[in-house]
């Protein structure tokens, strides 16, 4: 192989502290070296003419630049030896100024590590192949998990590029938690009012596939060509015949069904449709409190279902759907106020989470939009909110700020101050955080508009005295223990990653954090693709956001996907493991411990089997390499020889 | 340029061979060089898509061929890149770690660990406390001559 070695200076970046003369005249001693120069900064447009000059000049048939971190100019340089005539992967780079010269000021020392580096990797060069993408065909259909504001955004802007939509819902209802909250900040706009136009579109666009009361079962396949097992879950009433009535629901005689919507604060009944504005708007029956599972007499929505629909025998049914990309819409749940059992949520009825405070304030809420406490239905003279519930605090494993929640209790308390001018609201808080676009003057409103306090500390204690509640807390900034009696105290409870989230990820093959929120690609510059080529995050599944950040991700997932499908084929990455049939032995241990399904048996003639990679699967990460005893797998670009050579080159 | 048994140590530095994941640690040493933090020269990395990658082979290879010491790192756990390489990775080579005195190693010459992307300081540390480590056991006298090792171990 005729190699050529060229050493970037990097202006002085490298130079400053590495001989770079030294390293080039060096190179051009190790075998197969045909050609070796220094060169001030190899990635600009004269340095990489310099590269395909010498490419043709010398005929070289494998390049090796050391200069940069190689995740910084790989993909330049490779491209640049492409244009040349040679494979991409006749290329290899030795990173001298990040792991070289930035590291260290001794210029010996860094000239000879520099030298040996450029010497590992001529040794791996030596043994680099050319390599060829394939490719494959797209499935230009989407599905969408999770219909909340972000999933719905998503499948609209789709549906809007044509493209087929399939969205998948866990509950009966789209909407997700946008559908409960009463108005929005900082505009404080009706959230039904800008939300439910969006679900409505959702049923009337053709081209979305609502799988409602509907869960993923198991997905199989790679980019382009998903197989997603959707589980449509029994309601018991069959959704074509269902009219949406509710005269079922009138005649439920189980009354004392909690209301989830409602967020427990009122009963609902066995047989139910969650709120007005459902889409679809199904009535399901909840076998836990029905009558008919429960106590096996009763018949009541059956008989007077003017359309028949009601069909207790139903089962749970499986649907196979096909689809080239998936969108991750699956949101969040809220922090279980309980944990804090100083603050009594969950014990006293008048201690009460945002999202039920939420449902109070709203005009299809338990109160029909009035506020009034649980315990005893008065209305409250004075109301508390504690913020940082379940947010920015280590000792409940919840260190991060869940964003929403400052912004949430200024809306709250000024709608409070709204509706009732005369109550009195405190609010104890950590810090402000209001970074959104006027969103710090929204907060300053509630303060200075519509006086609402602000104590800046936390809340030790939550206790009742006669039918009133005490809270204890201190004022950081006056340097007091502060006690509030009040008739109501709200929790602002924080987001936590939504239940079934881990689960979902291994389906999925994705990654999440330790808290449960899916990993974006890279933290900055690929904030909506995952690590699974396909998979696209929106929403609050990724970390904690508010709805137009939840909005704007739903969109910029579309948009990823529309990118996708653009093209009826995509390149498969040829960095991926490769079978010698003749070496393998069949031990199927590298289809045990592929992470990505991507390795299966194929059957040759006498019914022998051998591992064979589905290349379009394979994510390359070489754990099959290092896992086949007789290495009859090998990951191509980083083979054993390929990397033992770079260990040969420093070591022997 | 090989040959770390022919010139003094004190001339030639160690000879220690990093393993590096692709996502993570690899990532994790550039940041540490775009943020300047100064460490010893004697490392010399080689770059693996993940640890899930890293055959204990190549760790035990390195020091029979005569490496002062090896250090692989990877992703935290339940961080990696492809969900579980480097859980394998570390099932691997901790058997590795107590192999490598049967072999006549010291395994204190071995030594992975978990760095992420942006932990630049951490690497710095850990690099400078293998590194140091490492000048503390000298250079590597070759497989068998640390067998005194095997003995104390081997009760």
């Amino acid at each position: 192989m005729r190699i050529g070695v060229f050493v970037c200076q990097c202006g002085t970046n490298i130079a400053g502290t590495v001989d770079t003369q030294e390293v080039a005249r060096r190179a051009g001693n190790l075998p197969d070296v045909a050609y070796a120069t220094s060169y001030m900064y190899t990635c600009s447009e004269p340095g990489q003419q310099e590269i395909q000059r010498a490419i043709r000049e010398k005929n070289l048939q494998g390049v090796v630049v050391a200069a940069c971190s190689p995740r910084m100019h790989e993909p330049t340089f490779r491209r640049a030896v492409e244009r040349a005539g040679l494979n991409r992967f006749m290329f290899e780079m030795a990173n001298i100024r990040e792991h070289v010269s930035w590291i260290n000021n001794d210029r010996e020392a860094n000239t000879r590590k520099a030298a040996e580096l450029v010497e590992m990797a001529v040794a791996k060069l030596r043994f680099n192949q050319p390599l060829f993408s394939s490719q494959i065909s797209v499935n230009k259909r989407v599905m969408v998990i999770g219909g909340g504001v972000a999933g719905i955004q998503a499948a609209l802007d789709c549906s809007d590029g044509g493209l087929d939509v399939v969205l998948v819902e866990r509950k009966s209802s789209i909407g997700g938690k946008m559908a409960q909250l009463d108005k929005t900040f900082p505009t404080v706009d009706c959230s039904s009012c800008i939300l439910g136009p969006k679900m409505v579109d959702v049923v009337q666009k053709d081209n979305i596939t609502l799988h409602a009361a509907s869960e993923v079962e198991s997905i199989s396949g790679y980019v382009g060509n998903f197989t997603v097992e959707v589980r449509k879950k029994a309601t018991y009433v069959d959704w074509t015949a269902c009219t949406g009535c509710g005269a079922c629901i009138e005649k439920c005689p189980s009354r004392k069904v909690p209301d989830v919507f409602n967020e427990n604060l009122a009963n609902a009944r066995a047989i139910n449709i969650p709120f007005p504005q459902a889409i679809p708007k199904k009535a399901t029956i909840n076998r836990d409190y029905c009558l008919h599972f429960t106590k096996g007499k009763c018949g009541t929505c059956q008989k007077v279902c003017p359309t028949g629909a009601v069909n207790y025998e139903m089962q749970d049914e499986i649907v196979t759907e096909q689809v080239g990309a998936i969108i991750v819409a699956t949101g969040y749940d809220l922090f279980d106020a309980s944990v804090y059992g100083e603050y009594g949520g969950g014990r006293y009825a008048d201690v009460i989470s945002g999202i039920q405070y939420e449902r109070i304030l709203s005009a299809s809420g338990p109160f029909g939009g009035h506020i009034k406490r649980p315990s005893d239905g008065k209305e409250p003279k004075d109301i508390v909110f504690i913020a940082c519930v379940g947010s920015r605090d280590a000792s409940v494993g919840r260190p991060y700020c869940s964003g929403v929640c400052c912004m949430y209790i200024a809306k709250q308390a000024i709608l409070t101050r709204d509706h009732l001018p005369d109550t009195r609201v405190w609010v104890f808080y950590m810090d402000i955080r209001a970074p959104g676009k006027n969103y710090d003057e929204f907060v300053r409103r509630a303060q200075e508009e519509y006086g609402v306090q602000y104590i800046r500390g936390r809340v030790g204690k939550v206790y009742p005295k006669g039918d009133r509640m005490v809270v204890q807390g201190n004022d950081t900034l006056l340097g007091v223990q502060v006690e509030v009696e009040a008739d109501l105290v709200v929790l602002a409870t924080g987001i936590e990653a939504s239940a079934g989230a881990r689960e979902l990820a291994e389906k999925l093959r994705i990654s999440y954090d330790q808290y449960g929120f899916y990993m974006e690609s890279h933290p900055k510059l690929r904030p909506v693709e995952t690590n699974t080529a396909g998979v696209y995050l929106a929403g609050v599944c990724q970390g904690p956001k508010d709805i137009p950040s939840s909005v704007a991700m739903g969109s910029a997932a579309a948009a990823k996907v529309q990118a996708l499908f653009s093209r009826d084929t995509i390149e498969t990455n040829p960095q991926v493991a490769l079978v010698n049939e003749r070496v393998c032995i069949s031990c199927g241990k590298c289809i045990q411990v592929c992470p990505f399904g991507a390795i299966q048996w194929k059957e040759l003639r006498g019914g022998i089997r051998k591992a064979e990679v589905l290349p379009s699967v394979c994510q390359g990460c070489g754990l099959c390499n290092a896992t086949c005893p007789p290495k009859a797998i090998q990951l191509q670009h980083a083979t054993d020889n390929q990397i033992l050579a770079e260990v040969n080159a420093l070591c022997a | 340029m090989s040959g770390s048994n022919s010139v003094p140590v004190t001339e030639q530095g160690m000879k220690i061979v990093g393993f590096l994941c692709n996502w993570c640690s690899y990532g994790g040493a550039d940041t540490a060089g775009v943020c300047r933090f100064k460490q010893p020269t004697d490392l010399r990395i080689i770059r693996i898509p993940c640890t899930g990658r890293m055959d204990p082979l190549f760790a035990a290879k390195s020091l029979i061929y005569g490496a002062d010491g090896v250090l692989v790192s990877g992703c935290h756990p339940r961080d990696c890149h492809y969900a579980v390489g480097n859980l394998y990775a570390r099932r691997r080579l901790e058997v590795l770690k107590h192999f490598l005195p049967f072999m006549g190693i010291d395994p204190r010459r071995f030594h992975y660990t978990w760095v992420s992307a942006s932990e630049g300081q951490l690497w710095q540390r850990v690099v400078t406390d293998f590194s140091e480590q490492i000048h503390q056991l000298g250079p590597n006298p070759g497989i068998g001559a640390e067998s005194e090792i095997f003995e104390k171990l081997g009760n």
